[in-house]
């Protein structure tokens, strides 16, 4: 059976020949249409039409829109702020670029929206200082926009005006956390802030009441205008609606993004169809499914899931829907929708040393178990490829992961054990042979990954 | 201290400019300290002292505040670097397609070490973390272009491109 055709809705445009970033053209095709008719809705009405369309946020957690916007303090008489979470740097993710460099206006439309809902008069768009062309290109669209009335003082006729600025990151992979990139958005150090009391929607920037979200989710909120809440919760699958961009990188032959209403492709039919399968002569061995935090999955093995019914049904990783809560039930998540797959040339310690090199580079240190725990578990899988490796490491490291994870003030502990936790339990024996490995000759084409 | 630096501290008059309204953008200065920061560096090519302490001043905030800004954040630096920055990504996705090789051609190429400004002064070589574009790896930034894609044959070619310019400067 061939994978079901891709559903274009956010990637719409993007990559179409003809179809640039400047505002005519997004005009052209319907631009600013839905900022229109939401500006004659009452602010509730949209946040109740988010609701309904069960949109759940794709930067990482999948916390429902509508009742994160729900949450946000409206009583304090402060200031509500919009905060646009562009930091894009969760490993194997590449999906926020392309709609700030290619479609720039579909974000500043589903900002402008989603402030009227909440009644935000300042917005920001934090971006990662590593797209400073893509900094240029939102600033050149949120001005173009602001002279044509769709962003500023008095849009669109109406005495509502928001503000958009964008404010560039430098470097550091913390600052997508939440109260990180709050932090950084105050000038100081991303140390991300303890919950509670400092929730984002209670307690966020300059201590007002904040709204954070990622570049996607809020293009999804121009589309939920357009069809309506329930319309759009009819695509996808239940209580994971909508589409979203999976995006594939590493050994497969065709990598890239592809947009699916979720849960409707399985990873089986997304690497070897969509993705044109293995490379050459190669078999798939090991995929991390949203992102590089999130807990590795091994070809060959199956998980066993209860039904609704109270039956059960067993799936191998092929069988998997790339949905949030089969990932989730499988042990793992789908996370930011970062596909990142290894084939047989790989070995596993190697690729987890390369991972925790990320990880110890980009600890902000403010949690004992996190800043050293990251470092060690570094340390170890270094020592391992680059000197004398023990039978005993893999017992090591999942000992040092295990002590971090639910210790620390931001969810980067999890997200820098996960990694260790599951390479370890469901490739010990490559943990444990790794000195005998390291005697005999690599495969050809194996590249060092650390 | 202030009064010792230099109001301007030689930036270009685009940046002071750019500087002034970059600060209208928050109601609260403090901020704007990367941005700032971001700005200086493009115009003069790296953080000093004294930008530290001017930034401080313009913001109203003690240089520390300023100075353990530019010690976080990778991409600020302190000194100066070669003519063109190349950054190259080594997390997993462009590690798996060759990202380390990559990285090694162009340090063969110009005869340095990663972090190192290279004998002839035209570049610094760096690793970097993910660059949120895994689909064409591997991948590397020279100054603000993202090359994509770029095995050992495509670095090689990228460096000729550079040396070329070079020699033509010369
Ligand atoms: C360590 C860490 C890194 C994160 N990086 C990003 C990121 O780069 N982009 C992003 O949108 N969310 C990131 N998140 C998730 C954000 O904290 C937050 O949940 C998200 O921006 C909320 O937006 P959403 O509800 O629209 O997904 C990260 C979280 C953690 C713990
Ligand atoms: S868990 Fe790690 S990244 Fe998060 S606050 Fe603690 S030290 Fe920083
Ligand atoms: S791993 Fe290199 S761009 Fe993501």
């Amino acid at each position: 059976m061939p994978a079901p055709a891709q559903r274009r809705i956010i990637f719409k445009h993007i990559g179409a020949p003809g179809y640039t970033n400047d505002l005519a053209c997004y005009v052209q095709h319907g631009g600013y249409e839905m900022l229109r008719k939401a500006i004659t809705m009452q602010p509730a009405a949209i946040i109740d039409e988010v609701k309904k369309s069960g949109l759940r946020g794709r930067g990482g957690a999948g916390f429902p829109c509508g009742v994160k916007w729900g949450l946000v303090d409206r009583k304090s008489g402060k200031p509500i702020y919009l905060v646009v979470n562009a930091d894009e740097s969760e490993p194997g993710t590449f999906k926020d670029r392309y709609i700030m460099h290619d479609d720039p206006h579909q974000l500043i439309e589903g900002i402008m929206i989603s402030a009227w809902a909440n009644n935000v008069k300042q917005a920001y768009i934090y971006i990662r200082g590593e797209m400073p062309h893509g900094a240029r290109i939102l600033e050149k669209a949120i001005a173009d926009a602001r002279a044509a009335n769709f962003v500023g003082p008095k849009i669109l006729g109406t005495d509502y005006g928001c503000e958009i600025y964008v404010h560039r990151g430098a470097g550091a992979y913390i600052c997508g956390e939440e109260t990180g990139l709050i932090e950084s958005l105050e000038g100081k150090r991303p140390y991300p802030r303890i919950k509670p009391p400092y929730f984002p929607a209670v307690l966020g920037l300059y201590q007002c009441p904040t709204i954070v979200n990622n570049v996607e989710t809020l293009c999804h909120v121009k589309h939920i205008v357009e069809m309506g809440g329930d319309n759009y919760a009819k695509i996808g699958t239940p209580n994971n609606t909508g589409t979203r961009i999976l995006c594939v990188s590493g050994h497969v032959q065709k990598p890239g993004y592809f947009e699916y209403e979720v849960g409707k492709i399985t990873m089986g039919e997304l690497l070897n169809e969509v993705c044109g399968g293995p490379l050459p002569g190669r078999t798939f061995k090991a995929v991390i499914p949203g992102g590089s935090s999130a807990k590795v999955l091994r070809f060959g093995e199956t998980f066993t899931l209860k039904n609704k019914d109270g039956s059960s049904r067993t799936l191998t990783v092929e069988d998997i829907p790339m949905d949030f809560d089969t990932l989730a039930a499988c042990g793992t998540m789908g996370g930011s929708g970062g596909v990142i797959v290894m084939d047989d040339s790989v070995n596993m310690v190697e690729a987890l040393a390369n991972i925790n090199a990320f990880y110890a580079h980009e600890s902000c240190g403010q949690c004992t178990p996190c800043r050293e725990g990251s470092l060690w578990m570094k340390k170890i899988t270094n020592r391992m490829v680059h000197e004398n490796a023990r039978a005993e490491d893999g017992q090591l490291l999942k000992s040092v992961a295990d002590q971090i994870a639910g210790r620390t003030i931001c969810a980067f502990g999890e997200a820098c054990s996960w990694p260790t936790q599951s390479f370890v339990a469901k490739f010990g024996d490559e943990f444990k042979g790794y000195a005998d490995a390291k005697k005999t000759a690599k495969p050809a084409g194996a590249l060092d990954l650390v | 201290m202030a009064s010792a630096i230099s109001s301007s501290m030689n930036l270009k008059p685009a940046t002071l400019t750019r500087i002034d309204e970059l600060i209208t953008h928050y109601p609260v200065k403090r901020s704007a300290v990367l941005m700032l920061l971001h700005a200086i560096q493009e115009d003069v090519g790296f953080i000093s002292n004294e930008a530290i302490e001017w930034v401080a001043a313009k913001l109203e905030l003690q240089p520390i505040n300023v100075y353990e800004v530019v010690t976080f954040y990778p991409m600020f630096r302190q000194k100066p670097i070669g003519r063109r920055h190349i950054k190259v990504c080594r997390t997993l996705s462009c590690a798996l397609l060759g990202g380390y090789k990559t990285c090694a051609t162009f340090e063969q190429e110009f005869n340095t070490h990663r972090g190192e400004i290279s004998p002839d002064g035209e570049v610094t070589i760096e690793f970097v973390e993910c660059l949120a574009s895994c689909g064409t790896a591997p991948v590397v930034m020279i100054d603000d272009d993202l090359h994509e894609n770029v095995d050992g044959a495509k670095a090689k070619k990228l460096s000729d491109q550079i040396k070329a310019e070079a020699s033509a400067r010369r």
